[in-house]
């Protein structure tokens, strides 16, 4: 099996993609904003802000983080709680 | 200190016992609420999304802060997620403490916090039958507390 990471997409940014889970392939020194870059290029995407806050593995990441198979990388809008 | 994201009716009046102690003379509550107005439109409900593993991690790192800073152990927070109603709570904090000043402060800190941080997004129904995903970017975001 080859090595991919699980993408959560949440809110809007899932009617955007029209999904609220994918999975991407990863390889060695894959970071935050190559998955960023790859998910742009798939329809709907144009309704993303260029640099989405992003999570991985639970925790809020930076676009230089790498990410490594099996993690599980989450696109956040713009949180609304409360 | 405890908190969740649940998807059943809030109790306020449950958070208040479960935090009460005689060592404690203030007790702080904050209730959020759906209202029926936002941005000057009509709002008939509210569905909350989060994203749950991480919500109850980041809403349990935010508790444990403010029992940290403000000195007291007797802090618990309920955020609900699923479909509500006009007037039903979304989010309940309560905080007990010795004394009151510290008893606002660390309430006040879990919901901006909260507010900043936890991943839980809200989708308004308005009266001419819309649905639409709040984003709170077009307005100040709040700050963290002090």
């Amino acid at each position: 099996m080859s090595a991919s990471a699980t993408v959560l997409l949440f809110a809007a940014y899932a009617d955007a993609l029209g999904t609220s889970q994918l999975t991407m392939p990863v390889g060695d020194g894959t970071t935050v904003r190559d998955l960023l870059a790859a998910l742009a290029q798939r329809p709907g995407a144009d309704r993303l802000p260029p640099s989405p806050l992003v999570a991985v593995n639970r925790r809020y990441a930076s676009v230089g983080d790498l990410v490594r198979s099996g993690d599980e990388v989450a696109v956040i809008p713009p949180v609304a709680g409360g | 200190m405890r908190s969740a994201i649940v998807t059943r009716p809030l109790d306020p009046g449950a958070l208040l016992r479960e935090v009460a102690t005689t060592r404690c003379g203030a007790t702080a509550l904050f209730v959020g609420t759906v209202r029926d107005l936002h941005d000057g439109r009509a709002v008939t409900g509210m569905d909350y999304e989060a994203y749950a593993a991480m919500a109850e991690r980041e809403l349990a790192d935010i508790v444990a802060e403010a029992v940290a800073r403000f000195g007291t152990g007797q802090v618990v927070c309920e955020h609900r997620t699923g479909a509500l109603a006009l007037g039903d709570a979304s989010v309940a904090i309560a905080v007990a403490h010795p004394h009151r000043s510290p008893a606002f402060d660390a309430c006040r800190y879990v919901i901006e916090e909260l507010k900043r941080r936890v991943p839980i997004w809200k989708r308004e129904h308005y009266a001419d039958g819309t649905r639409q995903w709040v984003d709170p970017t077009g307005a100040a975001r709040p700050r963290a507390a002090r």
